[in-house]
């Protein structure tokens, strides 16, 4: 019994080595498109990727193999415009998107094709309205406030890495990020934070993308540190500048 | 005003002549001080009056009467319109204001109505002080600091009497005695600190505060279940690159019965994946389990729990002090105050094929404390 489940578990390993860093999870299934939908994407790829990722995806010195990142790796990156890259640095920069999305699926479909990977959730899986959000809160500050700050507003990494402000993530971001594990954000797989633990998660973030700021300056919601600056800066010199109205001679 | 001085024992002539600063209007007078230029004899400095606009034109005075009313009845108008703002204002209203963003628009008019209320009673206070009170500088004289010699002689007259009439000279032994006694009374205090932890957890009778540091609720055989959903996990949910914080499977039950929250804290831990070629080192041979490698949560530093794991560079950093440890190299500290490395979990599989740890720790958890050094 032992020995088998050590197979067992060997072989899974070794098929996770296989393929990538980002492995597939169990529930992962390579969105294979209809074949001109790959051919397409396979021209997108080599017209715009292939300098960093190779003329088939294995990887370079410039970047890392795409080989089983999935599709919903491809939709993460290219969606939210942080590929292709615009210059090297420690992160690729959130920017405008270059490619429509009908272009981005076909590129999604190409890499899918090549090997099995994170397929792109369905909206039946990002659908967070049944979801709920005081279990994603405690789900959020478990997993995700370290990095991205109690109230999703990112955060500083080592030697100018950071986790990203969560403010303008739409739900399949969200979902495709925990999936796939971007940068260097560790992999949340549907087997260690299940579909609906996530839609929690989605539903908490949402929540807090829409929370009111009925104080008024929220300060970028930073907490007690940036309030304290606000207070011995702008406040202080205030209170300054009345003292020495009150301490100037009359004319 | 220099009458009600004790003069001074080296005698210093009140200087005579210098700068007065009196106005010289009949009005003024007791407000004044007589030239005179203080202990020690300095000259004052020579300080030019100015009369103020509304001293010389009626009419400018006339005009600050004017601005000050015009605070004071703005005061009042802040006072109506707070309450006007209370009752008329719909509480979830949100508007936008530039530089600012969205904001609730009543506790906006609160506020400004309510702080430029109180201000404009202030200003116009500041305001009526400066501009209409009377004008003049004065200057107020410090007492001469030290004691008369007749008050020195009586006191010290008075602690002999009582030295003597206590026999607190007399009496040695009583003295020493009574000098121990009050060295020794707080030490029962101190002892008491010692015991401030609370045990309510029989399990843990008759445990030093070091031993209870020392160890954590690991065993060897016990499951890891996730921190939130406290499900058991397989090698195989744990992608390379994937993240799992986690605790031991029974600190419900532990919590439960010492009501606190102490045990939970010691034991949590994070899982992360890495390809088993990437791991450079491990504080003991074998304790990952084909590359999970488990950690302790809790910064050796002053015991922020840390999460923060770059996969691609495998650095885990505490966002309270930045320290870094490099999970794939022991856990060893790569940057920040942090002395020493992440305490490693060896961890295995039981029969069923879920992860399990394989024992407790090899060295306490989190900062470190007197007995450990």
């Amino acid at each position: 019994m032992g020995l088998v489940l050590l197979l067992l578990a060997l072989g899974v390993v070794g098929g996770v080595y296989g393929v990538a860093t980002t492995a597939p999870s169990s529930a992962d299934t390579a969105l294979v498109g209809d074949q001109t939908q790959i051919e397409e994407g396979r021209r997108l790829y080599l017209e715009g990727c292939s300098s960093c990722h190779g003329l088939n995806a294995e990887g370079g010195s410039a970047g890392p193999t795409l080989i089983g990142v999935g599709a919903a790796a491809v939709h993460f990156q290219v969606a939210t415009g942080r590929m292709p890259l615009a210059a090297p640095g420690a992160q690729a920069p959130v920017k405008d998107a270059i490619y429509t999305s009908e272009e981005t699926l076909q590129m999604a479909a190409y890499i899918a094709s090549l090997a099995p990977g994170p397929a792109i959730p369905t909206a039946e899986q990002i659908d967070y309205t049944d979801a709920d959000i005081a279990e994603g809160g405690v789900l959020f500050r478990i997993n995700c406030a370290q990095c991205h700050q109690a109230a999703g507003q990112g955060g500083a990494l080592t030697q100018g890495k950071y986790a990203p402000s969560l403010m303008s993530a739409t739900p399949q971001e969200i979902y495709e990020a925990m999936l796939t594990g971007p940068q260097n954000m560790p992999i949340f797989a549907d087997t260690t934070l299940p579909t609906p633990d996530k839609q929690a998660i989605i539903a908490y973030v949402v929540d807090l993308q829409q929370a009111p700021s009925p104080g008024g300056l929220s300060l970028g919601r930073l907490g007690p540190v940036v309030e304290g600056l606000f207070l011995w800066t702008a406040v202080f010199a205030a209170l300054i500048g009345a003292a020495v109205w009150i301490g100037m001679r009359a004319r | 005003m220099s009458s009600d001085l004790t003069p001074r024992s080296d005698g210093s002539p009140e200087a005579t002549g210098a700068h007065g600063v009196v106005s010289g209007s009949g009005v003024n007078d007791r407000l004044a001080r007589p030239d005179y230029a203080g202990p020690g004899a300095l000259p004052l400095a020579a300080v030019d009056h100015t009369p103020r606009r509304s001293d010389l034109y009626p009419k400018a005075a006339r005009r600050v009467e004017r601005q000050i009313t015009l605070m004071f009845l703005l005061s009042m108008l802040m006072a109506v319109l707070f309450i006007v703002g209370y009752v008329a204002i719909d509480v979830g209203t949100e508007i936008y204001i530039p530089v600012l963003g969205g904001v609730g628009f009543q506790n906006l008019v609160l506020g400004v109505t309510f702080g430029l209320g109180v201000f404009l009673i202030g200003a116009g206070a500041i305001q009526w002080a400066k501009k209409l009170m009377p004008d003049v500088e004065v200057v107020q004289d410090r007492h001469p600091l030290p004691s008369t010699p007749t008050e020195d002689a009586k006191a010290a007259e008075q602690y002999q009497r009582g030295k003597e009439e206590s026999g607190f000279a007399a009496y040695r032994i009583m003295r020493r005695t009574l000098i121990g006694a009050l060295a020794l009374f707080p030490i029962p205090l101190v002892v008491l600190v010692r015991d401030m932890w609370t045990n309510d957890d029989p399990a843990l009778a008759g445990q030093s505060p070091a031993e209870i540091l020392s160890s954590t609720a690991w065993t060897g055989g016990l499951r890891i279940v996730t921190d939130g959903t406290f499900q058991p996990l397989r090698p195989a949910d744990i992608p390379v690159g994937g993240l799992v914080s986690a605790l031991p499977e029974n600190i419900e039950e532990i919590q439960k019965e010492a009501h606190n929250l102490n045990e939970r804290g010691k034991s949590a831990i994070i899982l992360v994946r890495m390809d088993p070629e990437d791991i450079r080192a491990q504080q003991g041979e074998g304790w990952d389990y084909q590359g999970i490698l488990a950690y302790s949560k809790i910064c050796t530093h002053v015991g922020c729990p840390i999460a923060l794991y770059e996969h691609r560079t495998h650095h885990l950093l505490c966002p309270c002090h930045q320290s870094t440890f490099d999970l794939a190299d022991a856990g060893n500290v790569i940057f920040g105050p942090a002395a020493r490395s992440m305490p490693q979990l060896p961890i295995g599989v039981d029969e069923e094929g879920f992860l399990v740890a394989a024992s407790d720790f090899n060295q306490p958890v989190g900062p470190s404390f007197w007995e450990r050094g």
